[in-house]
């Protein structure tokens, strides 16, 4: 039988990292998107956190990971009214349109 | 006194040169005229007692200009009976223009400029005169080059002044070239440079030999070579006349005065002071005697047929140079100076007296357009006459005694030196030529009927100001009809004529006659075997008369031709197209110069400019650094898209590369 281990989710910590990476990159749609592509990352980061508090009986682990829940909270939360700003500031909240930045 | 003489005309310059433009136009050509005057008055006094009294020459030593090892170089100003013959025609001809000029220019508004260059010619023109070394000759000979391609080019609104003006500059440099060398190998031979140190030296020279690019040739008749190569540039010989008729483009008084009367005989000058040179360099001389011959003999057929009037009186001063070569190509050296002097007045008097006749048609230069003008200006048309006497060497004028002189010096040297037979038929044929064209100016100019249809074209564009001017009453004629010149362009012509005439009765028994010794006191210097100023006295009676009997010849042709049935000189160029075309091509010079050498120069620039210069240096100097630095920018802006997808795709690729680093560092 089967018995659930520390690589299987170091495993799935790692798809999901892959995912959120490739969300950022892929995503030519919405900045919204790209916010969710982080929260996935930083979940990933967590899982990891979790599981080698468990792995090596270490609370600091889970007292990280609830750190880091906080810091995505906030960070949601500004990002999406920076979204906000940026909306009413440019009319667009497409990838595609913003590159201000191009030489 | 020598002093005021060589430096006023400076000061002149100067203060007319820098302050013109606030003292006005009327004070510089006060005191420029103001100052040259007194310098012609100063010269005369200079020559009656150096060359007519009892003055030995002298050469007040001006300080130092350089020493460099055994090269020493003094400012001097030497003086003796050839320097002030120089003084007087000089100085003469130099105020005489200057007060043409006030009336010559007086619609020009650059006239302080003008008067200013004049000034500065005649300066560095007294500095050749009075040089006591090879160096300020040199100095005094690139001054008036100088002054020349300033004044040619004066209109430089003109692109072909301009033209002209580079021309006649990078012509003359390659007589001056062999000038240099000329001075060079003077100095490596004496290891001087001062002439009365080189004239001591050269007799000790004869029969030296020199080696160079393996050829064995004689030192002197070397050095003589080289200089006459320069006094060819300068005096617009065969090979390297082809800029003194271009010249013409500058204003008229500046052809009378630089390109007539002074600084094209700089080099006759030059070849009689350096005589004690020649005089050891037989086969130089019979160079100069075969270029001078040639040069005479070519410029009076182009003559022929030129229809500028100022051209034809320019090639007429190139065959008249000729005549001075050959008279010191055989070794009369006075009496090349002698008709550089009578030839001075005479020519600055036609020239100016074209000028009032150009004055007169409103700056027509064409003579096809002239015609019948005496009626209209008979002062000027009495002057021309004057003037195309002298030169054509009708008896008792100046002309007829200096000519008369090479031609029978000429004949006389033909018995010890062949090559001199050759300067006597070209001269005598030259000289019947001479009469033609000089009286067919005249005949194209005064005589018959204008063309009035292009008269009336010339004067549409009439300028007011010459009518101020008018001395001469012709109310009842037509507003625009030619005019005399103002009194201040007559006078000069009233002086200049007085010299055509007299200048050969008064002063020839000093020049070549039996004051001779007296006159010259050494200045020129004659072989052991050269008694050519005795011998030309004795010529047989026929050969002194040729010249006359081919000038009148030329004159009868002439007045067939142009007055007794007018239309037959156009029915003779049409019959003999082919030699018509090669005279008026002047003998395809300028053709045959831009084939060899002008083409060739632009193609050997083209090659370095646009091969040498823009292919390799260029390109893979800086502009190939340039292009490289910007390819390197617009990669570097591709890579700037400003998507955030790509920033956050390098950091992450960055990211991956540092851990992999470290992991792989790790592992090891």
């Amino acid at each position: 039988m089967l018995t659930i281990g520390l690589t299987h989710y170091l495993v799935v910590a790692a798809i999901l990292f892959t995912l959120g990476v490739a969300g950022i990159i892929l995503n030519r749609k919405n900045i919204i998107v790209i916010l969710m592509s982080i929260e996935l990352i930083l979940l990933s980061v967590n899982l990891n956190f979790v599981a080698f508090s468990q792995s090596l009986s270490d609370l600091t682990g889970q007292v990280f990971a609830l750190f880091v829940l906080t810091v995505a909270a906030a960070e949601a939360a500004i990002g999406l009214a920076i979204l906000v700003a940026f909306y009413r500031n440019r009319g667009t909240i497409a990838v595609e349109d913003i590159n201000s930045l191009k030489g | 006194m020598i002093y005021a003489i060589v430096f006023l005309p400076l000061v002149g310059f100067l203060i007319a040169g820098a302050f013109g433009r606030w003292i006005g136009v009327r004070a510089s050509e006060f005191v420029t005229t103001g100052l040259l005057m007194i310098c012609a008055v100063l010269s005369w006094i200079v020559f009656f007692n150096v060359a007519l009294g009892h003055d030995h020459g002298y050469a007040p030593i001006l300080g130092n200009w350089m020493t460099v090892g055994a090269l020493k170089v003094d400012w001097a100003l030497q003086v003796d009976t050839l320097t002030a013959v120089m003084l007087v025609v000089v100085n003469t001809v130099s105020s005489l223009v200057h007060l043409y000029s006030v009336g010559y220019m007086h619609e020009d508004p650059h006239r302080p400029r003008f008067f200013a260059y004049l000034s500065l010619f005649t300066f560095a023109m007294l500095m050749l005169v009075t040089a006591n070394n090879l160096v300020q000759m040199f100095f005094g000979w690139e001054g008036v080059g100088l002054a020349s391609y300033l004044l040619i080019g004066f209109w430089y609104q003109k692109p072909s002044a301009n033209a002209a003006a580079i021309k006649a500059f990078v012509v003359n440099r390659v007589g001056d070239f062999g000038f240099a060398l000329g001075i060079f190998l003077v100095f490596q031979l004496t290891k001087s440079l001062t002439f009365d140190e080189v004239f001591a030296a050269v007799p000790g020279l004869e029969g030296e030999k020199i080696h160079a690019f393996g050829l064995n040739v004689d030192a002197l008749t070397l050095a003589a070579f080289l200089l006459f190569i320069g006094a060819m540039g300068k005096s617009a010989q065969f090979f390297l006349h082809t800029w003194l008729p271009d010249a013409m483009e500058g204003p008229t008084p500046v052809s009378a005065l630089i390109h007539a009367a002074t600084m094209v005989t700089a080099g006759v000058f030059m070849v009689a002071r350096l005589s004690p040179i020649f005089e050891y360099a037989p086969a130089a001389l019979a160079f100069v005697t075969i270029i001078g011959a040639v040069t005479a003999f070519f410029a009076a057929t182009v003559g022929l047929v030129q229809n500028d009037i100022k051209r034809v009186i320019a090639y007429s001063t190139c065959s008249q140079l000729g005549y001075m070569f050959v008279a010191e190509g055989v070794g009369a050296y006075s009496i090349g100076v002698y008709h550089l002097f009578t030839h001075a007045f005479f020519k600055a008097l036609l020239f100016l007296g074209a000028g009032s006749v150009i004055h007169a048609m409103h700056h027509e230069q064409d003579m096809r357009n002239m015609g019948g003008l005496r009626k209209d200006i008979p002062f000027t048309f009495a002057m021309m006459i004057i003037g195309t006497l002298a030169l054509t060497g009708f008896p008792f004028t100046a002309g007829f005694y200096s000519k008369d002189a090479i031609i029978e010096a000429a004949y006389a040297a033909s018995k010890h030196h062949p090559t001199a037979m050759i300067g006597f038929v070209s001269t005598v044929v030259a000289a019947g030529l001479t009469s033609f064209y000089s009286w067919r100016l005249v005949f194209m100019t005064f005589f018959g009927h204008r063309a009035e249809h292009r008269v009336a074209e010339i004067h549409a564009e009439d300028e007011p100001a010459a009518e101020v001017a008018h001395t001469h009453g012709h109310d009842d004629h037509d507003h625009h009809a030619p005019h005399e010149s103002p009194i201040v362009m007559l006078a000069p012509l009233a002086v200049l004529a007085l010299g055509a005439l007299g200048a050969g009765i008064v002063f020839g028994k000093y020049f070549i006659g039996h004051d001779y010794d007296e006159f010259w006191k050494g200045s020129l210097f004659t072989g052991r075997d050269n008694h050519i100023i005795h011998e030309f006295h004795d010529v047989a009676l026929g050969v002194g008369l040729a010249p006359t009997v081919v000038m009148a010849l030329g004159f009868l042709v002439s007045l067939y031709l142009y007055v007794l049935k007018p239309g037959s000189a156009q029915a003779l160029a049409r019959t003999f197209p082919r030699l018509y075309q090669f005279l008026l091509n002047k003998w395809y010079f300028d053709e045959l110069y831009d084939f060899l050498f002008v083409r060739p120069a632009f193609a050997i620039g083209r090659l370095f400019w646009k091969g040498g210069d823009g292919a390799i240096i260029d390109r893979l100097g800086p502009d190939g650094v340039a292009a490289r630095v910007a390819d390197g920018a617009r990669f570097a802006v591709r890579l700037e898209t400003g998507y955030l997808y790509h920033y956050a795709f390098a950091m992450l690729i960055g990211v991956a590369a540092v851990a992999t680093y470290f992991i792989a560092g790790g592992l090891r």
